[in-house]
């Protein structure tokens, strides 16, 4: 084991944690935002509203991030018109390309996690609702969301904890993540062993805080689904 | 529990057969090669790894009767590869400088180019660190432009990339200003192409032998013979032809000891 | 600009599928193994199979698959010189990759054959047993077949990552589809055409995967009633 490898690439590894952080909370707020109006488009009874946003999630649930990324970042700069366009500033920045490129991806997944939740919602739930006299916002506001999105928590939790990991893949974009941060080790010191170790268990590290916090999340919000103890 | 036991069983079989791969017998030789670094190295669109590089490194396998398997792989890989013995050689553009000394050893120079910062004609006047404060320099990672561009331009922000034509992209997609490479694959990978027009070179060519080391060698790990013999190789196919059939092939100057315009 | 790269683009498919393929024959072996293991009374192996599918599935893929093209290496030439080989042992970039994304999905694949084994009743065995077959007659007739429609839309979804997965066996220096187009945007400096291209070959196989694992699991499920039908 090479420890001086690890030790003077220390304070890389902890900015590039919290340049992950940062990847991971951007792009999870990006996804969520938009996840939630698709979903309920997604969950509608109406082909022309259901089936933009399925091919939506469908092309992007079917091809590698990797190639998104790549399509956005390199891909688009090809174009001279896009170059001069009033978005060039933050195109040209690897920071904002792999924050889209995530960003649109835990999106077409939330939306399919939500989507199935508003589907699977028991009909004594809206049909109870209907007889109160709720109207159709008050309907989705009151009862049809908070009990999809309590119930997607799992399923959400699973997708984070991949966001975390899809992250990663910054780095192949110049960006200086955890993984860039082991990459800049293993060219300084051509230790791959020790660099991407040192990675994994700062990965590893995160992805039980983040399990940690939604087990807390699932205690709080779902306690009326554990099973009852008789 | 009678039933995973053998469930066991037929994973385990599968598994072996898989794991067991042939150990070397005759003289076989895995070059590492890079692909991305016209003209020396590139893909073609057969899908073929083709250049100068990949040209000597044929010339030399065939003076040592070896049998050679060309393994692409990116720069940054390239050493820690060769020392996990994931290939015997690197033929890849790799200038011989000390820092390298400390992992691998080298065989004699086999060309040698100056190296080069290269920008939007007309933007800088020279490449100095004081023109370049707050600059972007693009470079391409664990390169010996990464080390001297690291330690030189402390003022600008270094921009790393595991591949050439990635900086080229991006050094005409205008998100870095300039990058510091090698002149010949500036010139013809660049400069020469549609999309480097309006680029051009800025400033002197960069030769400080700290960084810069002493031209491009082979790379073998410590203390292995197959130096002496891809030396020994290499004089051979200077001597006989070979080696100027091949540079003439790419380039019209005397890639040996080439000073580029 | 395009044509010219298209042979080398379907070159690379191929590789790309037969990574994919092979990555999924180990991993499947690692699932079963795997699921054994987690389901097997000795606590050793759980700890052991609990360790590998936590490790794996906390790390991202890109990150083990350098540590393991690396680091795999090294140990595997030191357990080769202390069992007396004077030579090293020759990986090629496709077994290293196949490996890999195979020891990565064993672990997700491990999760999903133990949750269909488990969903499977134990009364079903008892009765095979009772009937006087061989515990691997009730392995062969009762529990794989069982096991395999249970673990279908999960497998569906494992194996639709690892495709996309073997997107990154490119950094490792393996020639499949999304290196081939990564060359060829660098060499014509057109990366939106060629990645387009690339994503267009892998939304191809994901479709055509789904088609086919929807008509299995029509197949497999044939005779099974529904709740709401």
């Amino acid at each position: 084991m090479n420890w001086d490898a690890i030790q003077s690439g220390l304070p890389g590894y902890l900015d590039g944690a919290w340049l992950t952080l940062q990847l991971l909370g951007a792009s999870l707020s990006i996804g969520l935002i938009a996840a939630l109006p698709l979903a309920l488009l997604r969950a509608s009874a109406n082909p022309w509203a259901r089936q933009p946003v399925w091919a939506f999630t469908y092309v992007i649930r079917g091809t590698p991030m990797l190639v998104q990324l790549f399509l956005i970042y390199y891909g688009l700069a090809q174009f001279s018109a896009v170059r001069e366009s009033a978005l060039w500033p933050w195109l040209s920045e690897a920071w904002f390309c792999a924050v889209l490129a995530f960003g649109l991806n835990t999106c077409a997944y939330t939306v399919e996690i939500f989507a199935g939740c508003i589907t699977a919602t028991p009909r004594g739930e809206i049909e109870a609702a209907r007889a109160l006299g709720l109207s159709r916002a008050q309907l989705h506001r009151r009862i049809l969301l908070p009990s999809a999105l309590r119930r997607a928590l799992p399923a959400y939790s699973n997708e984070v904890i991949m966001m975390l990991h899809g992250t990663s893949l910054a780095s192949i974009v110049t960006l200086l993540d955890l993984t860039g941060a082991a990459r800049e080790v293993n060219s300084r010191f051509y230790a791959p062993f020790e660099a991407f170790l040192t990675a994994a268990v700062f990965y590893l590290a995160l992805t039980f805080l983040l399990v940690g916090l939604f087990h807390l999340a699932e205690r709080r919000f779902l306690t009326h689904l554990r099973p009852r103890m008789t | 529990m009678q039933r995973f036991r053998i469930l066991l069983l037929a994973p385990l079989v599968m598994l072996a057969t898989i794991a067991l791969s042939a150990a070397a017998q005759d003289r076989k030789l895995r070059i590492g090669v890079e692909g991305a670094y016209p003209p020396f190295s590139q893909v073609g669109a057969d899908g073929k790894v083709a250049g100068f590089d990949i040209d000597i490194a044929h010339a030399l396998c065939a003076e040592l009767k070896a049998r050679c398997t060309l393994v692409t792989q990116e720069f940054d890989g390239m050493i820690p590869s060769l020392i996990a013995r994931k290939f015997d050689a690197v033929i890849a553009s790799m200038s011989i400088t000390e820092e390298r000394k400390k992992a691998v050893d080298f065989t004699d120079k086999y060309y040698q180019s100056p190296n080069r910062m290269i920008a939007k004609v007309g933007v800088f006047a020279d490449a100095t660190p004081a023109t370049l404060k707050g600059k972007r320099i693009g470079v391409q990672r664990t390169t010996i432009h990464d080390r001297f561009a690291t330690d030189t331009f402390k003022d600008g922000t270094i921009v790393r990339y595991a591949k050439q034509s990635e900086v080229f992209l991006d050094l005409a997609a205008g998100r870095i200003d300039a990058a510091l490479m090698d002149a010949v694959p500036a010139d013809t990978g660049f400069l020469k192409k549609p999309a480097g027009k309006g680029f051009g070179f800025v400033g002197a060519a960069f030769n400080d032998p700290k960084y810069f080391g002493h031209g491009a060698g082979i790379a073998v790990r410590k203390g292995d013979t197959l130096r002496e013999e891809l030396n020994r190789a290499l004089a051979n196919i200077r001597g006989n032809g070979t080696y100027k059939k091949i540079q003439d092939k790419y380039f019209e100057f005397d890639i040996y000891g080439a000073v580029v315009k | 600009m395009l044509a010219d790269y298209l042979p080398s683009l379907f070159e690379g498919t191929l590789i790309t599928l037969s990574v994919a393929g092979a990555s999924l024959t180990i991993a499947a072996a690692l699932g079963l193994l795997g699921a054994a293991a987690k389901l097997s009374r000795s606590r050793a192996l759980r700890t052991a199979a609990n360790l590998y599918t936590t490790v794996i599935r906390g790390v991202p893929d890109l990150v083990l698959m350098l540590l393991i093209f690396y680091g795999g290496q090294v140990a595997l030439n030191w357990a080769a010189q202390r069992l007396g080989h004077e030579d090293y042992i020759d990986i090629n970039p496709f077994v290293a990759g196949v490996a890999t994304i195979g020891f990565i999905f064993g672990a997700y694949l491990t999760e999903t054959f133990r949750g269909a084994l488990m969903a499977i009743p134990p009364g079903q065995r008892e009765a095979g047993l009772a009937f006087g077959m061989s515990p691997a007659r009730v392995l062969i007739r009762i529990t794989l077949p069982q096991m395999i429609r249970l673990a279908l839309p999960g497998f569906t979804n494992n194996w639709l990552v690892l495709v996309k997965s073997t997107a990154i066996v490119s950094v490792i220096g393996l020639s499949d589809m999304m290196q081939r187009a990564g060359f060829a945007a660098g060499a014509t400096q057109q990366p939106f055409t060629f990645y387009l291209a690339a994503a267009g070959l892998y939304l191809a196989i994901t479709t055509v995967s789904l088609l086919a694992l929807n008509a299995l699991n029509r197949r497999y499920s044939a005779g099974v009633r529904w709740a709401h039908a």
